[in-house]
């Protein structure tokens, strides 16, 4: 086979895949036989450039021009056109908004969205074919193993890992070096590593996109970990709803088995280490290591009470180190760079950079990785361009269900570890929430505790009631029927369920109502005494109504109300019955003349 | 699998096949490729250039394409960006031209004159 004188990257991301992206695929490479030209070009399917809301992404070699948006029908534009004919595509291109096209601005790295990005978890996410391990070990792939294997000892290993100031990327920060020590410290002939692949967090997906763009990463890095500690079986626990990023788990598995670099002897080094995977269901709960490690032993996932940690028991009772997929995404990195190169990034106690996945209101919904200590405005506008149709930014939820709110007046918080948990947010494992002017805090707050209602596993009554508790008052407030007493109520509530939960579900789910009490205490206030929801967002708050001096009585109203409950005549201006109104804002949208407004 | 050498030997077959992705090259050979290029032979031109940084393992040689340039009777014409961005437009190539220009012109540094627009023009005053 001839050599390519041109690469194609298609994503494979989940984001790109669910708009199409395979079929982009399929077609180019139709076409490229029609052209003649099939054997010039290579076609790569990789993992997730970040940038999944201008997907699906598609990236051409050598010039580096980066298409977004690509349809079918402009995918046989780029192969008549750029492939064929060596002519860019202008107008397909993904440049810096607003700005013209010019010869470097179109290249993958020169855009503003990766421009300002630190890319040491996600070095190859986008980069290479991840169902391909020639692809990997070309980037260095497998050096790191290769090199702890034959020139370190378990403990120059974990010497490097405690030096470089890893933290966990799982969300509780805690010293990765430290964890690593306590597992090869504690005694016993058979010990596990294990990676957390659960990603419950709701809004988060980093993890997944690690495992679909790079999986081999985080296998090389567990081999090494069980070197380290003294492990020689590794488990990844991954959510069945995950279906891509398990699948090509799979292909890597089994393509480092082929290799020798996982399974008996490795580099000849006397070395052992094989990984399986155990698919979890998709629960919350089964994030936290110790309800993880139940389910990993086939057991229902609920936690067990801490003492005895994971490493000294953990799962079948064996001494056990969980790592989260980013914390081990970084470990190769640094022990090829040094522990000095991933310190020199990042802030005094948060080495290093962070994945986020930033979604809500925000222009550039995807994924980026930012050095440690960015300010968050950064984060939002010069890498997220900004929030959507001109509207003012309100707050950034971090953390999740287990986090709190960044408000606007602190858009200039330096993310580490301390600086986000001392306004009462937290790093969390990386899902960042922008919200602006139209978001409702005490609704927000609903809506994490209606998460954590639900995902609570029910073991300890202060999660399992006592969550219940605090969502019926939050129901209370957002119809309109909550009393002052019942703000104190719910922090008092808070307060003992932070100190008396089981696990850190429940030691944590109180979090978004302090917060939010914290920075929007006034809206809570808004609700219980004025009756009203300012935002306009909590439906028992608000009436949606008719201006009859800008109702041209068209009837497009009357029409598109799913309950049919707008009323009118020509001529005469319409109205809504208030009994049967469901607010669902329908007409709202479709009114062409903006008569129709919401009233809180 | 067994030792870092195999692993280093994977390594370097591997990247030889993806250096293309790597846009902070040193030099940059670009072949025109519109109808008139296609229809004088670039293709073989390009390829016979893929083929040649390949097989030298110039990494850090990128291998484009461009649209026409504008000089349709003189294709294929090939341009050559040295890395401090002098440009050396090279015409009327053919598989053989091109592997002169890797090896003297890439490799050695040696821009091949005969080769070159300037020439024909200094030819023809
Ligand atoms: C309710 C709950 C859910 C969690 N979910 C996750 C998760 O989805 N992924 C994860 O890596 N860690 C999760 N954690 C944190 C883990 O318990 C654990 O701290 C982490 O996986 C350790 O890895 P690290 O030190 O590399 O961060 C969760 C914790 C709690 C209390
Ligand atoms: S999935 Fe394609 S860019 Fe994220």
């Amino acid at each position: 086979m001839q050599i390519a004188r041109s690469h194609v990257l298609i994503c494979g991301g989940t984001g790109c895949l669910s708009n199409n992206s395979m079929k982009l695929k399929d077609r180019l490479e139709e076409k490229l036989a029609e052209l003649g030209i099939k054997d010039e070009i290579k076609i790569i399917m990789t993992g997730c450039f970040g940038l999944c809301a201008e997907g699906p992404i598609v990236v051409v070699y050598p010039e580096g021009s980066m298409y977004s948006r690509v349809s079918l029908k402009d995918i046989d534009t780029i192969a008549e056109e750029h492939l064929l004919k060596g002519r860019i595509v202008e107008n397909l291109l993904i440049t810096n908004r607003g700005e013209a096209y010019d010869e470097e601005g179109h290249q993958v790295e020169n855009t503003d969205f990766f421009k300002r990005q630190k890319r040491v978890a996600l070095r190859n996410c986008g980069r290479i074919d991840p169902e391909n391990i020639d692809e990997y070990i070309a980037y260095d792939g497998y050096k790191a193993l290769g090199k702890v294997l034959s020139e370190m000892t378990p403990q120059e290993v974990i010497d490097v890992v405690s030096a470089s100031g890893l933290r966990g990327r799982g969300g509780a920060g805690f010293p990765t070096g430290k964890k690593w020590t306590f597992a090869a410290a504690s005694k016993g002939d058979v010990k596990y590593v294990a990676c957390n692949a659960d990603e419950g967090d709701p809004g988060a997906f980093m993890d997944r996109s690690v495992l679909e763009g790079d999986p081999h990463s985080v296998l090389e890095a567990m081999a090494i970990a069980g070197y380290a500690t003294g492990a020689h079986q590794g488990y990844i626990y991954v959510r069945a709803e995950y279906p891509t990023a398990v699948r090509r788990l799979n292909i890597a598995i089994k393509q480092a088995r082929e290799y020798g670099l996982l399974g008996k002897n490795i580099f000849d080094s006397g070395f052992d280490f094989d990984i399986e995977i155990r698919l979890g269901a998709g629960a919350f709960v089964c994030g936290e290591e110790t309800a993880l490690m139940n389910s990993i032993e086939g057991k229902r996932g609920e936690p067990r009470p801490r003492p005895p940690f994971p490493a000294v028991k953990g799962i079948f009772g064996k001494p056990s180190m969980l790592n989260n997929v980013e914390t081990y995404a970084n470990i190769c990195p640094i022990i090829l760079n040094g522990a000095e190169w991933f310190a020199s990034m990042g802030t005094e106690k948060s080495k290093g950079t962070k994945v986020f996945a930033v979604g809500g209101n925000i222009n550039n919904t995807g994924l980026v990785e930012i050095e440690m200590g960015t300010p968050l405005r950064e984060v939002i506008y010069d890498i997220g361009g900004g929030i959507p149709d001109g509207k003012k930014f309100k707050a950034a939820q971090t953390g999740g269900p287990s986090g709190g709110c960044i408000p606007a007046s602190l858009i200039d918080t330096p993310m580490t570890y301390d600086d986000l948990s001392a306004i009462g947010s937290m790093m969390g494992s990386g899902g960042l929430i922008v919200m602006d002017e139209d978001n409702c805090m005490v609704d927000i707050a609903k809506f994490f505790l209606g998460f954590t209602v639900d995902e609570s596993c029910g073991k300890c009554p202060p999660c399992r009631i006592g969550t219940k508790r605090m969502l019926e008052i939050l129901e209370k407030i957002t119809d309109g029927r909550g009393e002052l007493e019942d703000i104190d109520k719910l922090e008092k509530l808070a307060k003992n369920i932070k100190a008396s939960a089981l696990c850190g579900l429940g030691q944590t789910a109180p979090n978004p109502i302090l917060s939010t009490l914290r920075y929007f205490r006034d809206e809570y206030i808004a609700h219980v005494v004025d009756k009203k929801c300012p935002a306009g967002v909590c439906k028992k708050l608000i009436q949606i109504k008719i201006n009859k001096d800008l109702c041209k009585s068209c009837g497009i109203c009357a029409k598109t109300c799913p309950v049919a409950c707008i009323r009118g005549e020509k001529k005469v201006p319409y109205e809504i019955d208030q009994t049967k109104c469901l607010k669902c804002g329908a007409c709202l949208e479709k009114c062409p003349f903006k008569a129709i407004y919401k009233e809180s | 699998m067994k030792s870092l050498a195999e692993l280093a030997e994977l390594r370097q077959k591997s990247l030889d096949k993806m250096n293309m992705r790597n846009t902070d090259t040193r030099e940059r050979i670009v072949v025109g490729m519109a109808t008139c290029g296609i229809a004088a032979g670039a293709r073989p031109v390009m390829n016979t250039f893929v083929e040649e940084v390949n097989k030298r393992h110039l990494g850090d040689v990128s291998v484009g394409m461009t649209g026409c340039m504008g000089m349709c009777a003189l294709e294929p014409m090939v341009d050559v960006y040295d890395a401090d961005g002098t440009k050396t437009t090279y015409i009327h190539m053919t598989p053989e031209k091109a592997k002169r220009v890797v090896a003297e012109h890439i490799v050695n540094g040696q821009p091949v004159e005969e080769f070159t627009i300037t020439a024909k023009d200094q030819n023809n005053a």
